[in-house]
């Protein structure tokens, strides 16, 4: 008798022939699809608008690779600004939403207090709400306490999807670090509160970092919200900025449109590159476990 | 044996008097819980609870950016299910919905299966494939926009060079295709989760399930149809649940692409409740056309809730 095969394993007369058709091939395909856009997004940022505008050139390479969009977009636009916007609103959210979200999900996953179960399940129908169904009130609201128009209306309302979705995913993570070192660090003397700060924070680390990634990429690509809640040019981020000022009236700037597109990805694509791992392990923590 | 009683009992006494009335407060499980989750409660309750019955109100009132309205009952609602554009818009929407979770779904449990094979460069594949869905979502749609170009795509460049067609497609502009080709953008970005989640449930089999099949005579397709998918389906119900309320409620593709048009060809109810209430400046026509997603959302909330709480306990 054979020994049984691993899933994924191949027993054939034409094992080459049959990767290439079953895995290579889907491959190239899921590549293409999937990466594509970006191989395009580059090229055209690359392109004088020579070769861009002339329908007889190849669009698939650029011939004379130049950077004049990319100076366009920092000389003729206030990119610089909406960087420092982005940055500064996704930092901040971020961190409101740890400091709020981190405690919170700890909490609920150790602490026995009448009514937990009730938030435990009002914060995760929270998570579950879109923010398209609150922008407009949102506006009145925020306009109404004086943060229409400011970045700072952004600091304050993305933590309101940013919190349940860290203190959804920390309850999680919580409940899979076992409260035995809790346990002891109590009986030496330490406060519950201090033996959440000295003992559980510590080994929830990657839990908080992999909440703190999803955070900040999170309010870094944001837009509804973005584009409602705030509109003079000078207090908007990335994403807004470069619809609304490079694409006005049906006139498009392919060259710096693309250019600050590419630019605007790539904070989160290394932020994310450096902790793939962890990504791809939070992302699949947030979604599988309730 | 009994010195070591002696001297315990004086030590933890004396701790007991040093304790203040604060450390008590964040040394009792019930009064540290409400202290650590009271700052998420008051935050929602202030600006997701609150701005929804704001919301309520104005659906329920004529107000305009210009004039706060008054009462009207549920006339906006009546006057959108009226409305042509309101019901082109709820059937765009379904649509949308649809298309885009079902292409999600195949190629994004295609793509998992793909990537659970071993081959070179796995871990690279891996990352790259994950680009549409961490990039800001509007500026990824940047690229299809322009790839969608009426005058240079370069879908159509690579259709009319190749000699499959004459032209190339109107992606955008003609109503018929146009629903199709944001979908199709919506899609794009959400295979890779799709795909990852998928993934994290097949890599979470235990392999000896499969040798244990094997040995009792499954075939490939018997070991996929009894083994792998019931194991993967709970994660894959969820990836499911949270694809279908984030296309439902898309906005950013749709306006990134469209705006909504031609002819509200592409209009979902985050589109024309925001071109209605905002551009527009009809906040309470505006306000009704977002909250009626909420029948909707209200039934996948509540699958998603009553699954997991079957899970927990189970």
């Amino acid at each position: 008798m054979s020994t049984p095969l691993a899933p994924g394993e191949y027993r054939s007369h034409h094992p080459r022939l049959e990767r290439a058709l079953f895995v290579w091939a889907p491959l190239a395909f899921f590549l293409v699809f999937l990466v594509g856009p970006f191989y395009w997004m580059l090229i055209t940022a690359l392109k004088p608008d020579s070769e861009l505008y002339d329908g007889s050139k190849s669009p698939l390479y650029v011939a004379a690779p130049t950077l004049d969009h990319f100076i366009y977009l920092f000389e003729k636009t206030d990119f610089v600004t909406w960087v420092a916007n982005t940055m500064m609103v996704a930092t901040l959210s971020t961190a409101i939403a740890l400091i709020m979200g981190v405690p919170a999900g700890y909490a609920l996953a150790r602490l026995r207090f009448r009514g937990s179960e009730f938030v435990g399940t009002a914060i995760f129908v929270t998570y579950l709400v879109p923010t398209t169904l609150l922008f407009i009130p949102m506006v009145e609201v925020m306009a109404s306490i004086g943060m229409d128009d400011t970045i700072w209306a952004l600091v304050i309302v993305y933590p309101t999807f940013l919190v349940p979705f860290v203190t959804w995913l920390m309850s999680g993570y919580f409940r899979t670090i076992p409260s035995d070192l809790e346990d002891c660090a109590r009986i030496d003397g330490l406060t519950r509160l201090g033996a959440m700060l000295r003992i559980a924070l510590p080994l929830a680390r990657p839990g908080i970092l992999s909440a703190g990634i999803f955070s900040f990429t999170l309010s870094w690509n944001e837009f509804i919200y973005a584009l409602t809640l705030v509109t003079a040019s000078a207090e908007r981020t990335i994403p807004v900025g470069v619809i609304v000022q490079l694409t006005r009236a049906d006139f498009y700037f392919w060259g710096p449109l693309m250019a600050g597109a590419l630019l605007g990805s790539v904070p989160v694509a290394l932020v994310y590159s450096f902790f793939v791992d962890q990504y791809a392990s939070g992302l699949t923590a947030g979604a599988v476990k309730g | 044996m009994g010195s070591s009683t002696t001297t315990g009992a004086p030590d933890r006494s004396s701790r007991t008097v040093r304790r203040s009335r604060l450390s008590d407060l964040v040394d009792s499980e019930r009064s540290l819980g409400y202290l650590l989750v009271a700052p998420v409660v008051l935050l929602l309750l202030a600006l997701v609870a609150y701005p929804f019955f704001v919301a309520i109100g104005y659906a329920l009132s004529d107000r305009t950016l210009a004039d706060p309205g008054v009462f009207v009952g549920l006339e906006n609602f009546v006057l959108l299910w009226e409305s042509s554009i309101y019901r082109q818009t709820l059937r765009n929407t379904f649509i949308f919905t649809a298309g885009s979770v079902a292409i999600r779904l195949v190629l994004g449990v295609g793509l998992a299966l793909l990537l659970n094979e071993s081959f070179r460069f796995r871990r690279a594949v891996r990352a790259a494939i994950l680009l549409p869905w961490i990039v800001p979502t509007v500026l990824g749609t940047m690229a299809w926009l322009w790839m969608f170009n009426p005058n240079f795509s370069v879908l159509n460049y690579i259709l009319v060079q190749s000699g499959l067609m004459e032209h190339g497609f109107n992606w955008l502009t003609d109503p018929d295709l146009a629903l199709f080709s944001v979908l199709l953008v919506n899609a794009w970005r959400g295979v890779p989760f799709m795909a990852i989640t998928v993934l994290a449930g097949l890599q979470a089999i235990p392999h000896d399930l499969y040798d244990a099949s094997a040995i009792d005579g499954a075939g490939k397709f018997q070991r996929f149809r009894y083994v792998t998918l019931p194991l993967v389906m709970p994660v894959l119900l969820t990836a499911l649940v949270l694809s279908i309320i984030w296309t439902f409620s898309d906005f950013g593709i749709v306006y990134g692409l469209t705006k909504g048009g031609p002819m509200n060809a592409t209009h979902v109810l985050a589109t024309l409740s925001y071109q209605t209430g905002l551009a527009s400046g009809n906040i309470g026509e505006g306000a009704a056309i977002s909250l009626t997603m909420l029948p909707v959302l209200l039934v996948l909330i509540v699958w998603q809730l009553r699954r997991i709480r079957r899970s927990t306990v189970a």
